[in-house]
């Protein structure tokens, strides 16, 4: 910042002003009420989805679409950590698995309510995220994405070496999950709006956690953490408690993950399943929520796409992320917001 | 004289063979603008590190309002009472000017482990911040993203962010560094209307600025103290000038 600039600004203040302010009131498209509308809109057209699948006689459209909005949670989850804590945490797919373990293991123990399996898998994932991120953010950078990548991969040996439970090869379950005795998870059609139900949950959560007291010390420590120390707050606690959010978020998914798929497997807490959410996060805009939702809707659906082309699909998606990293900083939120930024108001 | 409201004595810092701060001892009473100056690499920023908490001394120690405060982290020491800002910048430039403000508040105010109701929407707390901004002329600019400002309106910012604290002292870490003439004028007489309400510890290199402002001067050479005094006495002091001020008047 030179001397000579700052005359210049000095002396164009109200000069400034205006288009400076338009620009700034312009920018809530991403964070402010332009982001909410597009999530509303998505949800209500994902609500929509199962008598368009049944008008166009595809019914795999809702199976799809659930798994898709499985991870849509889980993404969500992780873009608290991510995107407003800053924290590039690389083992995330851990509590998408401890989620989903927990409703095998039930399971399998003779409890098949929905409700308990779910308080089990928020309680495990919240209890893993507490010890695992308290170690982990004694670190910082590189040695953060280490240290969560090591602590998420133990998550994934520890599964594979538990043989009562399928070990490697993971395990079947007998039945969905039942909900006060009811089997009512049986049908693909409930589990789908089921699924829609927690995700429109988490992002109502998660947008007022963002904007409360809380997420202000949480975006103000992205943004500069030395800062924070010196008007009073110990980042290493609210860093803590996103974790442990985030964490216990993602178990939920594992829960909905295990039902969708009836089949649980120590490949859901693999290394390249955190990095698939790492990838839905960015893709879709980091800090944004409605951009993890967008992200895990386009990641998915490039993955089935690209698929149907070849095998070597995996070399035509790095191709596209790589193109899209380039050309649209922020992700797909950050391209529509900036494509509504150059729209006159 | 009345109590001190920061007292420090024999304080110390080295970093390996090099003293940094060599015996530093010094007290500040309550209501006084104290300066600090001395040429590049003296240690001044050092010593405000030390004093802010950012930096643990090696021995000596600082008492704040009666209390020792050697030991305490930055964070404890700001709930006391004690706040800094910094030479280089450092607001958060993607929040608005108000909320940088409002989060000093907010630190003040209760749990922030709150996390449903929009902080954005609480009055007192962006009363409490409007009103900080205002001592540094900066309401007009509440609403602007603070990254928009002009590098003064900055400076500007950065004494506000510590005032809404609700510092009594607050130590300032050479407030005028990269400003202009004009820019360094605005902050200069904001400064003489902060003392009315405050104790200031006031890091500075503009000479002109700190023998307007303050009551007393200390000047640090080499990580020593070597006059501490009202301004008149220091500026003719033969140390300091041979030391200090001669060579600026040689250049």
């Amino acid at each position: 910042m030179s001397a000579g600039e700052s005359k210049i600004a000095l002396g164009g203040k109200t000069a400034r002003t205006t288009p400076d302010l338009a620009r700034d009131r312009r920018r809530g498209i991403v964070d402010g009420r332009g982001a909410a509308l597009a999530a509303v809109l998505l949800l209500l057209a994902l609500s929509l989805l199962p008598p368009i699948a049944l008008l166009i006689g595809d019914p795999f459209l809702v199976v799809t679409a659930t798994r898709i909005m499985i991870f849509a949670i889980a993404a969500l989850s992780l873009d608290l950590v991510l995107g407003y804590g800053a924290m590039v945490s690389f083992g995330h797919a851990a509590f998408l698995g401890l989620g989903a373990y927990s409703v095998a293991i039930l399971l399998a123990n003779g409890t098949s309510d929905i409700l308990i399996q779910t308080l089990v898998a928020i309680l495990a994932s919240a209890l893993f995220a507490l010890v695992t991120g308290a170690i982990s953010l004694r670190t910082k950078g590189v040695y953060f994405i280490m240290i969560t990548l090591a602590f998420g991969q133990m998550a994934y040996f520890f599964m594979v070496s538990l043989s009562a439970y399928g070990g490697d090869d993971g395990m079947t379950l007998a039945a969905r999950s039942t909900l006060l005795g009811l089997p009512v998870l049986n049908s693909d059609l409930t589990l789908f709006y089921l699924t829609l139900g927690v995700l429109a949950l988490a992002f109502v959560g998660l947008r007022a956690v963002i904007f409360s007291r809380f997420g202000r010390v949480l975006r103000g420590t992205r943004q500069n953490p030395v800062r924070m120390q010196a008007i009073g707050f110990q980042p290493f606690a609210y860093q803590l408690t996103a974790y442990v959010i985030a964490g216990a978020l993602a178990g939920v998914a594992g829960v909905l993950l295990a039902n969708q798929a009836e089949f649980v497997s120590p490949a859901y807490m693999s290394w390249q399943r955190s990095g698939e959410l790492i990838v839905m996060v960015v893709l879709g805009g980091m800090g944004t929520l409605v951009g993890a939702i967008g992200g895990a809707i386009a990641f998915l659906l490039l993955e089935d796409w690209l698929a149907k082309f070849s095998e070597h699909w995996k070399l035509g998606l790095g191709v596209l992320l790589v193109c899209l990293v380039l050309f649209t900083r922020g992700g797909i939120a950050g391209g529509i917001e900036r494509l509504f930024r150059r729209a006159p108001s | 004289m009345s109590e001190p409201l920061l007292s420090v004595s024999h304080l110390r810092k080295s970093f390996g063979a090099l003293a940094v701060t060599d015996d530093v001892s010094f007290n500040v009473a309550p209501g006084e603008l104290h300066a600090i100056i001395g040429p590049n690499g003296a240690g001044k920023t050092t010593l405000i590190h030390q004093l802010s908490g950012s930096l643990a001394s090696d021995s000596g120690a600082i008492s704040f309002a009666g209390d020792e405060v050697t030991r305490l982290s930055m964070v404890d020491r700001v709930r006391r009472g004690l706040a800094r800002s910094f030479q280089i910048t450092s607001i958060l430039e993607a929040f608005t000017v108000l909320e940088n403000a409002a989060l000093a508040v907010q630190a003040r105010s209760g749990s922030s482990f709150r996390f449903f109701r929009s902080a954005a929407r609480e009055a007192p707390i962006n009363d409490a911040a409007m009103a900080a901004l205002a001592r540094v002329k900066l309401d007009d600019r509440a609403h602007r993203r603070a990254g928009s400002l002009s590098h003064g309106e900055k400076r500007q910012l950065e004494i506000a962010i510590a005032l809404a604290t609700g510092a009594r002292l607050l130590l300032l870490d050479e407030p005028l560094a990269g400003t202009g003439r004009e820019e360094s004028a605005v902050l200069v007489s904001l400064m003489r209307e902060l003392k009315e309400t405050h104790t200031l510890v006031l890091i500075e290199h503009d000479m002109d600025a700190v023998f307007a402002l303050a009551d007393r001067v200390s000047v640090l050479v080499y990580g020593q103290l070597i006059a501490t005094g009202v301004p008149e006495v220091v500026r003719n002091h033969r140390d300091v000038r041979a030391a200090y001020l001669g060579e600026e008047t040689a250049a």
